[in-house]
């Protein structure tokens, strides 16, 4: 292995970790704040305890997620230097600013929110635990922003050896990075509300505080349908997207060898990335990839021969992992859906709560796959069409690199086990039967 | 490239971040590196634990904002920066993680084994980062092993020269000093009492590795050079040293705010005498002056500095004002009684 595919799988690998607690920070982070809101309005006792009890759970989360969201700043730095060199003057601000406007907000209040609870009068800690919720958004569309420029680099011309911006307005307004964040942010928000309603799920099987996780489950219901179909919507919009400004991508996605006019999508496929083309390729929809890209049957869609070897992704991974991840999205509008039409009586379904349990981890894998497909899609660029990423890494030695990346996996996989162990533990627990007058700690 | 006045102002801007991160931080790394010293009870530990608990997440926020403002102001110093430091930079990293989730983690279930972890995990994620840090910048004060393309020629150890070790224990102790007495404000009795007990020996020997590392300065450094270019700059490290020297008196009378302002000063008049001395250099080359990199030949294009000159202008003192307001909300004494 040499310096790049160590590179390679240390940034993936800490990006992957990363955003095993993103999503749950953003989702749980507004539904905290929409029960202590409740409470707030209503004054009933058991709204305030569940903002505690998913509060409690949110910051155990957002921990993991704040510490190892710095690693990511800092490796395009150790790692990727020819890349921060090349692009810093247009890459970097946008890092800047999304620490400036929102790391700064979001640390003070989520500390104004728990500590606070005994000192401050209600109406600041819901305004703080909001500001939290608010902060953590915004940080994600600054950070969609910056990975939109890599997707679709606009606003820069090459200058002095290196990518100089020319047009902030430009960057700010990049179709590519609003069309994630609109994908991401409803993804995050759908992983919160399941999440919710399969902790709801295990008590009200257990027949434990049934009143109190059946208002949780409630609102979190109607929560998760909304933005489960949003998420679907969206995502459609985003592939149209990708279709106009990535076509290697689409073209992996797809498995589409051949350019063609009316390509149809076949629901069963199964590509052979060796012989460049498709071992099963049956029940066909005619014109629909077509259709879903540039909205009309006939469109031409470029197939991946178009393109020479080196400049395609890897076929199979983006394939099976957008497919996936597809599968996922219309299963969790079923099970969004199902859960709204038993929201006010979940307990006498018992077959819908064991699924929403089972369900909890899925839409982790669901975000982890679409990440796979932006970011594996994109390659073998780093800037796509601008900068490849083999061109990006840092002159490390390899035993740098070699200590490196095993050190992560090790130093990860044991906090993020004992993480996801609290998280459990917690959730199991149940909420504090009265709610606390004491500090945070 | 040619120099501009927004180059000099994200200098500033970069020292400004850099220094606000060691006074910050700076008190809640050093508290944990003195946690076994000032801990003895749980109940203490406890009362460590929240004394910081408000304000770490927020504190480290300005080590994030200082990478990210070299990262859009000055990219190639960032590039050839954390390439060049890269194992020592992921060990710094590796320490905040393991603390970060010492802090957050130890008290959320109450097992003793756990907590003794956690309280382990807490102390070398503290005392490592200011190491580390002073390694770091004492190298950086003196230049590293740099070629003209920015390549480095040397490995972690090449940073472990004599001078780097000095910066190293300097900024351990002086962070210590800086902790001990934040906890002697925000705790009260046996635990408050031997906070400042332990800043006075701490102040004491920052002052004598400060001494020493002024002189260290001299012999391996140009820091100095602006300095005896325009002499009234000397104010700066004297400004530095009298605040250390500060912390006695209020220790005595018991104004233990006090005390904690002084170091911050301190800390704040050290950082500003390295910064003022490398100027306008951001990282000097050891092998070859021609081949530093400065603001000038580091810095981004005049457009991007000039969006982030407006964007810090605008929410830098929204930033002050609400850090400020959560200080002064969260001031109140932590009790160290189990209640």
């Amino acid at each position: 292995m040499d310096v790049l595919w160590l590179s390679r799988l240390q940034f993936a690998a800490a990006a992957i970790f990363h955003f095993l607690f993103v999503p749950l920070t953003l989702g749980l982070s507004f539904l905290t704040a929409i029960y202590q809101t409740l409470w707030l309005k209503t004054g009933d006792e058991d709204f305030k305890r569940a903002a505690r009890f998913w509060g409690k759970i949110f910051l155990i989360n957002f921990g993991l997620g704040v510490v190892t969201g710095i690693t990511l700043e800092f490796q395009f730095g150790t790692n990727w230097r020819y890349y921060s060199e090349y692009v810093g003057d247009v890459f970097g601000p946008l890092l800047a600013i999304e620490a400036t406007l929102a790391f700064f907000l979001e640390s003070t209040f989520i500390a104004v929110w728990w500590f606070g609870w005994d000192r401050l009068s209600p109406k600041v800690t819901t305004t703080a635990i909001w500001l939290t919720a608010i902060a953590s958004t915004i940080s994600a569309l600054w950070i969609l922003l910056a990975n939109g420029w890599m997707q679709n680099p606009v606003g820069f011309e090459i200058r002095n050896g290196r990518a100089e911006l020319t047009d902030f307005w430009a960057l700010l307004t990049n179709p590519f990075g609003w069309s994630q964040f609109f994908h991401v942010v409803p993804a995050s928000f759908t992983l919160g509300g399941f999440f919710v309603l399969g902790v709801c799920g295990y008590h009200l099987l257990k027949k434990r505080e049934v009143t109190f996780f059946k208002k949780s489950f409630r609102i979190a219901a109607i929560w998760t349908l909304v933005w489960a179909i949003i998420v679907v919507v969206l995502g459609h919009h985003h592939g149209a997207i990708v279709a106009k400004t990535q076509p290697t991508k689409l073209a992996a996605m797809e498995a589409l060898w051949e350019t063609k006019k009316g390509a149809d999508f076949a629901l069963l496929l199964i590509p052979d990335e060796k012989n460049e083309r498709n071992v099963v390729e049956t029940f066909k929809i005619p014109g629909m990839v077509s259709l879903l890209a540039y909205h009309n049957f006939n469109a031409e869609v470029k197939g991946l021969k178009e393109w020479p070897k080196e400049e395609r992704p890897p076929v199979a991974l983006n394939f099976w992992s957008f497919r996936l991840m597809v599968g996922l999205g219309f299963l969790f509008l079923f099970l969004g859906l199902w859960a709204c039409i038993r929201r006010n009586s979940p307990e006498n379904c018992p077959l819908l709560l064991r699924l929403l349990i089972v369900n909890i981890p899925l839409p982790y894998i669901a975000c982890q796959l679409g990440w796979i497909v932006a970011e594996v899609g994109r390659q073998p660029w780093i800037v796509y069409g601008l900068m490849k990423t083999k061109d990006a890494v840092s002159p490390l030695s390899v035993s740098q690199v070699a200590i490196s990346f095993p050190a992560f996996i090790i130093v990860y996989g044991i906090l993020g086990f004992v993480c996801f162990w609290l998280i459990i533990k917690t959730a199991i627990k149940g909420p504090e039967k009265e709610a606390v007058k004491t500090l945070g700690y | 490239m040619e120099g501009n006045i927004y180059q000099i102002i994200w200098f500033v801007l970069w020292a400004v971040l850099w220094t606000g991160y060691f006074v910050l931080d700076g008190f809640d790394l050093g508290a944990g590196s003195a946690f076994y010293l000032l801990g003895k009870k749980e109940e203490e530990k406890k009362a460590i634990y929240q004394a910081l608990g408000p304000f770490w997440d927020g504190n480290e926020v300005w080590l994030i904002t200082a990478g990210g403002a070299t990262f859009a102001a000055f990219p190639k110093t960032y590039a050839v920066m954390f390439s060049s430091l890269y194992s020592a930079l992921l060990l710094l990293l590796f320490s905040l993680i393991l603390r970060g989730v010492s802090i957050e983690y130890r008290n959320k279930y109450d097992k003793p084994l756990w907590k003794t972890l956690w309280d382990l995990g807490f102390f070398l994620g503290s005392i490592l980062p200011p190491f580390l840090l002073g390694v770091a910048f004492a190298n950086i004060f003196q230049g590293i092993p740099i070629d003209e393309k920015g390549i480095y020629h040397g490995s972690l150890f090449t940073l472990l020269n004599p001078f780097g070790i000095l910066g190293g224990i300097l900024f351990v102790f002086c962070f210590a000093a800086h902790g001990c007495n934040w906890i002697a404000f925000k705790t009260n009795g046996e635990l408050s009492e031997r906070a400042a007990t332990l800043s006075k020996k701490f102040t004491a020997i920052t002052l004598v590795l400060a001494g020493l590392f002024f002189f260290g300065a001299y012999l391996s450094t140009n820091l100095w050079e602006n300095y005896f270019k325009c002499p009234l700059l000397l104010i700066i490290p004297l400004i530095s040293v009298i605040g250390f020297l500060m912390v006695f008196p209020f220790l005595i009378r018991k104004n233990f705010l006090g005390a904690f302002l002084a170091s911050a000063v301190g800390i704040l008049g050290f950082s500003a005498w390295g910064f003022v001395g490398l100027f306008p250099n951001m990282l000097p080359s050891s092998l070859n002056p021609a081949w530093n990199l400065t603001i000038y030949n580091s810095s981004s294009s005049l457009l991007t500095l000039q969006i982030m000159t407006a964007v810090a202008l605008i929410f830098v003192p929204i930033v002050l004002a609400y850090t400020f307001w959560a200080y002064k909300t969260f001031s109140f004494k932590v009790t160290s009684k189990e209640n």
